[in-house]
């Protein structure tokens, strides 16, 4: 039981603190490096909950996807970042005082639920391999593709709108550059790809 | 010491706080602020995987799930906005972006 809390601790606080130097970081690159750090502690404190499955999702699809596809536009955007940090220190003070007023609300409440709430009398997470047959994946894969399947597809269709958005956002035809068109070149025929011409002696063909 | 819903809790409500905070105080740089909201979205999984856990429900990590495609779905379509945008004006001050105002 040490050892957990030792853990969770360990964790709870690399993810804080990761997640501060996120918004207070002066160069975006070394933001993007400190959410990759925010995720994988988060990623840890998942699997102290016992909820592997979604640990691992965590790690492939945010430090795997998300957080590279962050890396890839901050490195190739030549923006002079310095300029955009004017303002920090003027929104500070406001944004401190909302800051500590949210997280003593939320805080508050957080402890009131979990004292006084549903869940008072849990025992708490399950053990891995303590009288649980089901691993974490396998309960989440019967519930899931069972009780939760149109969800699951409707997901799908969600990631699919996005993948196309991005695509026809990002896509761009550049005027100039030749580019090859099968259908052109199916539908050739003699009479468009040749010409017949009688040029007089001393004068050549204009084009 | 035995870690109860309440210390994940006060975790998730943390990091949503830094979320607020960041976008807070990083008003011009958009590339932070859409990081700032996927650390809210983080916060928002850690409370929902922690109910999950503690009231012996699945649903929650079923909808902790979804959350993570929709926030996937968010940072790619978002950054995509993000590169037309800088294409169209050489620069990604969010000041600037008034141009929908007519």
């Amino acid at each position: 039981m040490a050892l957990q809390a030792i853990a969770f601790y360990l964790m709870a606080a690399v993810t804080v603190a990761s997640g501060f130097c996120v918004v207070s970081a002066r160069n975006p690159v070394h933001s993007v490096l400190w959410l990759i750090l925010a995720f994988f502690s988060a990623a840890g404190l998942f699997v102290l909950m016992g909820a592997e499955f979604l640990a691992m999702l965590l790690v492939v699809v945010y430090v795997g996807a998300v957080a590279v596809l962050f890396l890839f536009v901050v490195m190739m955007l030549d923006v002079d970042f310095a300029s955009l940090r004017q303002g920090f220190a003027r929104y500070m003070p406001i944004g401190l005082l909302i800051a500590v007023f949210l997280a003593a609300e939320m805080v508050l409440v957080a402890s009131t639920v979990a004292t006084q709430g549903a869940a008072k009398h849990s025992p708490g997470p399950l053990a891995s391999g303590s009288g649980n047959p089901l691993s974490n994946a396998e309960a989440i894969g019967r519930v899931l593709y069972t009780d939760y399947i149109y969800f699951f597809q409707a997901a799908g269709l969600v990631l699919l709108v996005a993948m196309i958005g991005a695509i026809v956002l990002t896509l761009r035809h550049k005027p100039g550059v030749k580019r090859q068109i099968v259908m052109n070149q199916v539908l050739r025929t003699p009479k468009t790809g040749m010409r017949v011409v009688n040029p007089k002696p001393g004068e050549g063909i204009d084009a | 010491m035995i870690i109860g819903l309440a210390h994940y809790l006060a975790v998730a409500a943390i990091l949503f706080t830094i979320g607020v905070f960041g976008i807070f105080v990083n008003r011009k740089n958009i590339i932070v602020i859409l990081m700032s909201i996927e650390l809210m979205l983080l916060a928002v999984n850690i409370n929902l995987v922690a109910f999950s856990v503690y009231l012996g429900n699945l649903t929650g990590q079923i909808f902790a799930m979804f959350v993570l495609t929709v926030a996937a779905a968010e940072a790619a379509v978002g950054l995509a906005i993000l590169v037309t945008f800088f294409r169209n004006r050489g620069d990604i001050a969010v000041d600037d972006a008034s141009m929908m105002k007519g």
